[in-house]
């Protein structure tokens, strides 16, 4: 089984799977109310012009979140 | 659940929820059709849409909550929903029934609210929007077979056609007699939540669908490094272009339209302070809320067509970063673009940035970019007391000091952006959600429809306060009069009145707090007026010097030159005086129409009081500094 890495670690186009939290952290409320719960499947489709915000695929649907609030989220690949 | 019966005389309530882009608005318009009536939810800036349709026997009252991706939260937006939703909303009385509108391309994400909603036990039915979208993309969903899943009335439209309205019509009068869901497990995190849509999406067949080629092909030149900036800058040079100088003929018309009715005025009602009062008064002050619908309507034709277009998210995604370094986002770009032309306009615009925290601070220093009407006021002073000199060549002076007056509006803009976000503003919540829609191209009704909509309510909320102060203004400079004498000419006896005006004993007044900056109770006069305007100041100065003609723009700036102050006998205006001036214009919040918007955008006097006082304390330690250093320099 792979090791889980920071999301923003992950390279542009690769899926990945959202990690469990790690212990005493949890996934913040907004992210979670957005479906971003651990199993899920998300992949960065791009980084915006000057490196920031990105471009998520998650659950069919696209979102740009800053990388500042993404930074706590961890996946495997 | 409530019965019918006790409706017989009172409108059925719906509530419309549903997240932001999710189609909300345009199943509402389709809905509603014009009985929409737009306000504000009691002491917060959030809006509020009511809409009424009458179906048979039943009127039905619809409330088109704000955009939301859960029903719990700390923004405005996300505790209106949430009060009105629990029916704790003071003046709001409780809902019949919900109407939970689901993108149907986003089913995935979209049914985890539907799921916080199924628990509160109030009557729902949901509404796919863009189902059109799905069959396109290679995906079957079938409302009838989600409806069986859940229990509740599930629907397919495609709100901006139309298609699929009907049976939302018959349903909708009657919420009572919805099916009701089925029981649920409870789900009490959002783990949980998002396992009972997978299975409910696996159920109903809701498989992924297939990416939308046509956006990602023109994303990858939009959105590309450097592509998309070029793009970008591009299209902001146009808007910048088009507010700035396609509304100045429209803007000579009005100007000119005014003008001729108060000439057509004087010569036919008898010369004395009523006829000064329509002509000067209401007329001069209905001409000053006129004079702002050509860039009004222009930047707003500019805004919804490139957001129907579905461009402006990506012109906020390209800029993003640029603008968080001073803790604003990508959607206070063009709002403060705006403001070059007229920070009213621009201030409207940032309705568009969802995050309370940004929109105050954009809101908040918007007055410091370099709006049109600072202009005249730049131009006249630079003309007059800047020697034409060139440096290196190619340098103008004059023209140095014009992009450094710009450049100082704009850093202190930007530094102040920073500081209110960092200080101020700190426990305001901000949030982040973008999403880039698919391409579209945009209907000319619904475009025309929404720039009527930000054309009405600006006449309506701002316009009427605006004449009301251009009024007092007018009369603050016109009572009381000098008593009339023959022998002066008509310049003169402006003059005289002038001087025997409230306005001059308020110049007079004021004269010992502005004197440190160089200034006598003459441009204290004009800085009085300008608060109707910023470019007033130069008809006032006109007025002052008895120039025959406020056009008389070389007798203006030679009078200026002479002007001496019979205590010292020096010259009232000098180079340091013109610089410290212009820098008060720089910081100076010398405009009410701004001051009534900024009320009016942020709900509260409390913002344009705060603005308008910091602005101030900025431009007279700034003038000061100015005057003092400028003069040392000799």
């Amino acid at each position: 089984m792979a090791e889980a890495i920071p999301l923003l670690a992950l390279a542009v186009g690769r899926t990945a799977r959202i990690a469990e939290p790690l212990p005493g952290t949890e996934i913040p409320r907004r992210l979670a109310d957005l479906g971003f719960v651990p199993g899920t499947e998300l992949s960065i489709v791009r980084r915006a012009p000057f490196g920031d915000p990105l471009e998520l695929e998650i659950r069919g649907y696209r979102l740009c979140l800053r990388a500042e609030q993404v930074e706590s989220l961890r996946v495997l690949p | 659940m409530s019965a019918a019966p006790e409706l017989a005389d009172r409108p059925v309530r719906v509530a419309l929820i549903g997240a932001p882009n999710a189609g909300k608005t345009t199943l509402f318009n389709a809905l509603t059709g014009s009985s929409a009536k737009v306000g504000n939810y009691p002491g917060v800036t959030v809006e509020r849409r009511e809409g009424a349709l009458r179906h048979g026997e039943r009127d039905v009252r619809v409330l088109d909550l704000p955009g939301t991706y859960s029903i719990v939260g700390e923004t405005p937006d996300e505790q209106i929903v949430e009060k009105v939703l629990a029916g704790r909303l003071a003046g709001e009385a409780e809902l019949d029934g919900i109407v939970a509108v689901v993108d149907a391309t986003t089913l995935r994400r979209g049914l985890g609210l539907v799921r916080e909603l199924l628990a509160r036990g109030v009557p729902t039915a949901l509404v796919l929007t863009m189902i059109d979208e799905v069959r396109a993309r290679g995906g079957k969903l079938e409302p009838a077979k989600l409806s069986a899943l859940l229990g509740i009335p599930v629907l397919g439209v495609v709100g901006h056609r139309g298609v699929g309205m009907d049976p939302l019509y018959r349903i909708l009068p009657e919420p009572w007699r919805w099916s009701k869901p089925v029981d649920l497990p409870p789900a009490p995190d959002a783990a949980a939540r998002f396992a009972w849509v997978d299975e409910v999406c696996r159920k109903v067949g809701a498989e992924a669908l297939e990416p939308d080629t046509r956006t990602d092909r023109i994303d990858r030149v939009l959105l590309h490094p450097l592509a998309g900036v070029a793009v970008f800058g591009l299209v902001m040079l146009l808007l910048f272009q088009s507010i700035f100088s396609w509304a100045v003929p429209a803007m000579d018309a009005i100007d000119g339209g005014v003008g001729e009715l108060a000439r057509l005025s004087r010569a036919l009602l008898p010369a004395g302070w009523l006829t000064d009062l329509w002509t000067d008064g209401v007329l001069a002050g209905v001409g000053s809320v006129l004079v702002f619908l050509p860039q009004i309507v222009i930047l707003f034709t500019f805004i919804h067509l490139l957001n129907d277009l579905g461009y402006m998210a990506r012109a906020a995604f390209v800029v993003d970063r640029v603008m968080g370094w001073v803790g604003l986002q990508g959607r206070s770009f063009v709002p403060l673009l705006s403001c070059y032309a007229c920070a009213v306009p621009g201030i409207m615009a940032t309705r568009t940035i969802s995050s309370p925290r940004e929109r105050l601070a954009t809101i908040l220093v918007a007055p410091f970019m370099t709006c049109s009407a600072r202009l005249p006021v730049y131009t006249l002073l630079i003309a007059a007391f800047v020697p034409a000199a060139t440096h290196f060549g190619v340098v103008g002076q004059q023209g140095l000091v014009l992009f450094g007056l710009y450049l100082l509006g704009a850093a202190t803009a930007f530094t102040s952006a920073a500081l209110l976000g960092s200080t101020l503003l700190k426990g305001t919540p901000s949030v982040f959600y973008m999403e880039l829609p698919p391409y579209r191209w945009p209907t000319a009704r619904l475009l025309a429809r929404q720039v009527w909509h930000s054309a009405r309510a600006f006449l309506k909320r701002a316009g009427t306060m605006i004449l009301a102060t251009s009024i007092v203004l007018w009369g603050l400079l016109s009572f009381p009069r000098a008593a009339p004498d023959p022998a002066r000419s008509p310049a003169q006896e402006a003059r005289a009145n002038l001087e025997a005006s409230a306005a001059a004993r308020l110049g007079h007044a004021i004269e010992p707090a502005i004197a440190p900056l160089g200034f006598d109770w003459k441009i204290g006069v004009g800085l009085i007026a300008s608060l109707a305007a910023r470019e007033v100041i130069v008809a006032t100065l006109a007025q002052t010097y008895a120039v025959e003609s406020k056009n008389d723009f070389n007798g203006l700036r030679d009078a200026l030159r002479a002007d001496v102050d019979p205590r010292t006998g020096r010259h009232v205006f000098s180079l340091p005086v013109a610089l410290a001036l212009m820098v008060f214009f720089v910081f100076a919040l010398q405009c009410t129409s701004t001051i009534v918007v900024m009320a009016r955008e942020t709900g509260s006097w409390r913002w344009p009081a705060l603005a308008f006082g910091y602005m101030l304390t900025l431009a007279w330690t700034a003038s000061f500094l100015t005057y003092r250093i400028a003069s040392a320099f000799g």
